[in-house]
């Protein structure tokens, strides 16, 4: 079956001046006003600067100018995207009060492209957690099932799009928290090859892992949205100077000749029905002409581990600078070492001062060779594995997440299983690689699975190719009933 | 017992870039506080470093100047939390910096060695109110953010120096290389270069290493040293004592004339240095690296020895020659005196008018085209102008800001006296003096002084000394 494509659609009518960027904001102001009071998929819906926005839309397609490739799309922005004039919280209270004085690069080039910012979404607290539950906020529920999770960090962005608030939405990934809530809210999310997108305006979580993608109903809106954000941009010293892949060209190219590895490291701790739709998958793929062999990488299995030295290692230092000198939050205390402590002790919630002491740990004089340079080698390991596997194979597949959503407080106070929801995940963000979640049918609790792809450095085309073909092989999923008011 | 010091100095030099190290922001200093400033630079939440191609060159230059190896370098980020560091992390470069292994040598040949000299970033500038002027019982803190991120180049010299005289000297020559290298402004009174020296002693040359303080807060050559011969005292004193010197980081105190504790090895801070992820190693290619070291001009060295060769013919420069040497190269007024020789001037005559009267406006005499100067010295040498007039001539050409000596002489109406007036003024000299003139005759050399005096007195300063004296002898017979 084929799915539908609202974003590209929208863009093109727009363009056309077959439908106004206005009516299709408005269509979407109103599913959030009967929604967001149950979903909680955002920290701030910004319908009078968006409104403006689609009117100088309108105008621009009226005086037949072209607003660009996403002209009158809504998108929705994870809340650690700096947005000029308008509060960036990343959901923390640290932030209290702060509004950027610049955008972000994928926001200028957004708005380059003629959509329309429609709100700034949750998050777990500068994007660290696997369910929205860490934000200062307040959780944000699963379109598919309120008394579930939406998945982390991005869980407001992927939530957003599987409600139908916005058709768009971008998220960051650093082990996982753009494709894992993608794949618990049924939606197409996608983590780009490391230095495709420029990170310029994303608040860091972890520098070396971070990476801005996209969030969209279908493969091809996702395509559109990833050739909109990526490109070189001069003020990310980390953004490559190689071009980058386009990939909405390529999507109907079908996978002939390309060999798919079923990743086997990846199957072990996933439930059963998540498997299966792996499977299934595969068996799709090879129907339409893929080459499917089983590969085993069993570098990954060490991910985890090195992923929770390095990325808090990162952090511990990127954070630091929340110290109530210059912005944001700020207790006042006798001293500044007091005013610092009791602004961070008061601003920080308890999963990030967890990630910032075992950070600071790891890279402290006497345990740094041990935990995080031991942590940097294991992640040369993998990059080492996957290379012997992209030797045989195009892409790799797996389940992105082991489980489908669960249940709102389940894991919250048990990090270590929290954690293991981004075992899938994780190698993609050490390795600088792309990967992309595709929704594959429900599983056993009728809650969506989604299956991932995972590609080589700047394979994006690949990648999309193969998700266009997963994505029209995919047993159809209900889609979310949203009760208007409060969940329970 | 002879003591010896050990010394070595880290010197922290701010780039004279157009921007900063890694934003767009102006390097200025004095403006407005607060007004050099971007997202950047005040660490602002989401942005990003991006290196300044102007800083890494002015660096390799610097590298190329001491004689370092030029390398693959990386930048690390070094944790700190303080109000005056916007990130609460320095970038700065660490176990792979980009200059290493250089030397430099003193004026009087002594080597000393350059262990790295490497990039990092500068902190914003913490102004405490409260009487004392230190974060302890500050009524509030300021915090001025235009100084964040300014590029600087940290010099770590091998702890070669064994005297307060020789770690002044290599300041004075480490600063005058700066300069002449384009990479600083090298005023240490606005900060443009910071002095930390690291200081131990020792019985004898043959024991190794003393425990070393580190002393910070040296605003000066002469802090520097007195600061070096205070904290050798106090460390002497302590082992003479019985006691040991711990190891320390020490303040100095200008005013009260010693070093204080600032914080000990136990409470240095833990940096957790690790390789700074929002940059990518910094590589440069020989092309690039050779190109920067085209650039360079003569290094002060360079420039000595090449005044000090003007003088091989004639038995080789005095001591005080050397010294006029020296001060003309730190003016930056070497070219004159090679131009005037070249032009047929004598070395002496050229270096002497240098140092002596072109130093007294340096900015004027490094603006004089040359040629200008060399003409004033070739009618000097002549004869044609006395040395009162070649003076006069070239302070006129000074407030002119060039002009013809030749006919700035004569405007001055400084004609060479003919033979005959000459003649006719020292005979009357001598008829004026005759009881000076019959000592004279007996023998008493020293008063040819007394009659040329005289004569310049006379002739207000324009007979030729050397024609006066070659007159007095022919009047003696």
């Amino acid at each position: 079956m084929s799915a539908p494509r609202p974003a590209l659609e929208t863009a093109a009518m727009v363009r056309a001046g077959e439908v106004s960027a206005v009516d299709v904001l408005e269509h979407h102001l109103a599913v959030i006003e009967a929604g967001e009071e149950s979903i909680h998929a955002f920290n701030l819906v910004l319908a009078d600067a968006a409104r403006a926005r689609a009117q100088e839309i309108d105008a621009t397609v009226a005086a037949g100018g072209d607003p660009g490739l996403l002209a009158g799309v809504p998108v929705a922005l994870k809340d650690n995207l700096c947005t000029r004039g308008v509060p960036t919280t990343c959901s923390s209270r640290i932030l209290d009060g702060w509004r950027p004085p610049y955008d972000a690069t994928v926001v200028t080039r957004l708005a380059d492209a003629g959509a329309v910012v429609i709100g700034k979404t949750n998050m777990d607290e500068f994007a660290m957690g696997s369910s929205t539950e860490t934000s200062a906020f307040g959780v944000t529920r699963n379109p598919h099932d309120l008394t579930r999770v939406p998945g982390g960090s991005s869980g407001g962005s992927a939530a957003a799009v599987a409600a139908g608030f916005a058709p768009l939405a971008l998220g960051s990934d650093t082990g996982g928290s753009i494709r894992q809530p993608a794949a618990l809210c049924g939606v197409v999310g996608m983590k780009p090859t490391y230095g495709t997108v420029s990170r310029y305006g994303l608040v860091a979580f972890a520098s070396s892992l971070d990476q801005i993608g996209p969030f969209a109903g279908s493969v091809a809106d996702a395509a559109l949205l990833f050739d909109v954000i990526g490109g070189h941009d001069p003020l990310d010293s980390t953004s490559l100077h190689r071009p980058t892949p386009r990939v909405l060209s390529v999507l109907d190219d079908g996978v002939d000749g390309v060999t798919v590895g079923v990743l086997t490291e990846f199957l072990d701790g996933a439930a059963p029905d998540v498997v299966a739709r792996v499977h299934q998958a595969a068996d799709a793929l090879a129907a339409a002409g893929a080459r499917v062999e089983e590969v085993s990488v069993p570098e990954v299995a060490l991910g985890l581990s090195a992923y929770y030295l390095i990325a808090p290692g990162e952090a511990s230092s990127n954070l630091a600078r929340y110290d109530g000198v210059r912005y944001g939050l700020r207790v006042d205390a006798e001293d500044t070492v007091a005013m610092n402590t009791a602004t961070r002790s008061e601003g920080f919630g308890a999963e990030v001062k967890r990630r910032i002491m075992l950070g600071t740990y790891v890279l402290s004089a006497g345990y740094m060779d041990a935990y995080y340079n031991q942590a940097l080698r294991v992640r040369t390991r993998i990059i080492e594995g996957f290379a012997t596997a992209y030797a045989r194979c195009d892409v790799l597949l797996g389940p992105t997440a082991p489980t489908t959503a669960f249940a709102i407080g389940a894991k919250v106070d048990d990090p270590l299983t929290m954690y293991l929801s981004d075992v899938c995940t994780i190698p993609s963000n050490l390795a600088g690689h792309p990967a992309v979640s595709v929704p594959f049918g429900p599983g056993a609790d009728g809650l969506p699975v989604g299956v991932q792809l995972l590609g080589p450095a700047l394979s994006e085309g690949t990648l999309f190719k193969v998700a266009a073909v997963v994505e029209a092989a995919a047993p159809e999923l209900p889609a979310p009933r949203i009760p208007a008011g409060a969940a329970s | 017992m002879s003591w010896q010091m050990v010394i070595g100095l880290e010197v922290h030099c701010e780039l004279r870039t157009a921007t900063k190290l890694f934003c767009g922001c102006p390097n200025m200093f004095g403006d407005e506080p607060n007004t050099n400033v971007c997202p950047n630079c005040l660490g602002l939440p989401g942005s990003l470093p991006v290196l300044n191609q102007q800083a890494v060159e002015l660096a390799m230059a610097i590298g190329t100047a001491l004689h370092c190896e030029i390398r693959p370098s990386t930048f690390h980020r070094k944790n700190y939390f303080y109000p005056d560091q916007a990130k609460d992390y320095q970038i700065s470069q660490y176990d792979e910096p980009l200059n290493v292994n250089g030397y430099l040598d003193l004026p009087d040949g002594f080597r000393v060695g350059i262990e790295r000299a490497h990039m990092e970033e500068d902190t914003g500038k913490t102004t405490h109110a409260g009487t004392s002027g230190r974060i302890h019982g500050a009524d509030y803190s300021l915090v001025d953010y235009n100084r964040s991120g300014v590029p600087l180049v940290e010099i770590v010299s091998a702890p070669d120096m064994r005297t307060a005289d020789q770690a002044r000297a290599y300041v004075t020559e480490l600063r005058a290389i700066l300069v002449a290298s384009g990479a600083s402004d090298g005023k240490m009174e606005e900060g443009s270069m910071r002095v930390d020296a690291n200081v131990s002693v020792r019985r004898t040359v043959d024991d190794p290493f003393g425990t070393r303080c580190e002393i910070k807060n040296l605003n000066s050559v002469r802090s520097l040293g007195r600061a070096i011969e205070y904290e050798a005292e106090r460390q002497i004193a302590l082992i003479e004592s019985g006691e040991a010197v711990v190891q320390q980081t020490r303040h100095w105190d200008e005013g009260a004339g010693r070093t204080q504790t600032l914080r000990s090895k136990e409470d240095a801070y833990d940096y957790r240095y690790f390789l700074e992820p929002d940059l990518v190693p910094l590589v440069p290619d020989p092309e690039w690296i050779r190109a920067v070291g085209d650039t360079l001009g003569m290094m002060p060295a360079e420039r000595r020895a090449r005044l000090v060769a003007l003088f091989e013919g004639s038995g080789g420069a005095t001591d005080a020659q050397r010294d006029q040497v020296t001060t003309v190269v730190d003016l930056g007024l070497d070219d004159l005196v090679v131009e005037a020789v070249a032009g047929g001037v004598g070395s002496a005559l050229a270096l002497a008018r240098t140092a002596n009267e072109a130093a007294t406006d340096a900015d004027a005499a490094r603006a004089l085209d040359p040629k200008t100067f060399v003409e004033l010295l070739s009618l000097e040498a002549s004869g044609s102008l006395s040395a009162t007039q070649a003076k006069a001539v070239l302070a006129e050409l000074f407030a002119q800001g060039g002009g013809d000596p030749a006919a700035i002489a004569r405007d001055k109406g400084f004609e060479a006296m003919s033979e005959d007036s000459l003649a006719a003024t020292v005979a009357q000299a001598v008829a004026d003096h005759p009881d000076e003139w019959g000592r004279f005759l007996d023998g008493d050399d020293k008063l040819a002084g007394f009659f040329t005096g005289l004569v310049m007195k006379a002739t207000r300063g324009q007979a030729n000394g050397k024609a006066v004296a070659a007159e007095l002898r022919r009047l003696r017979g």
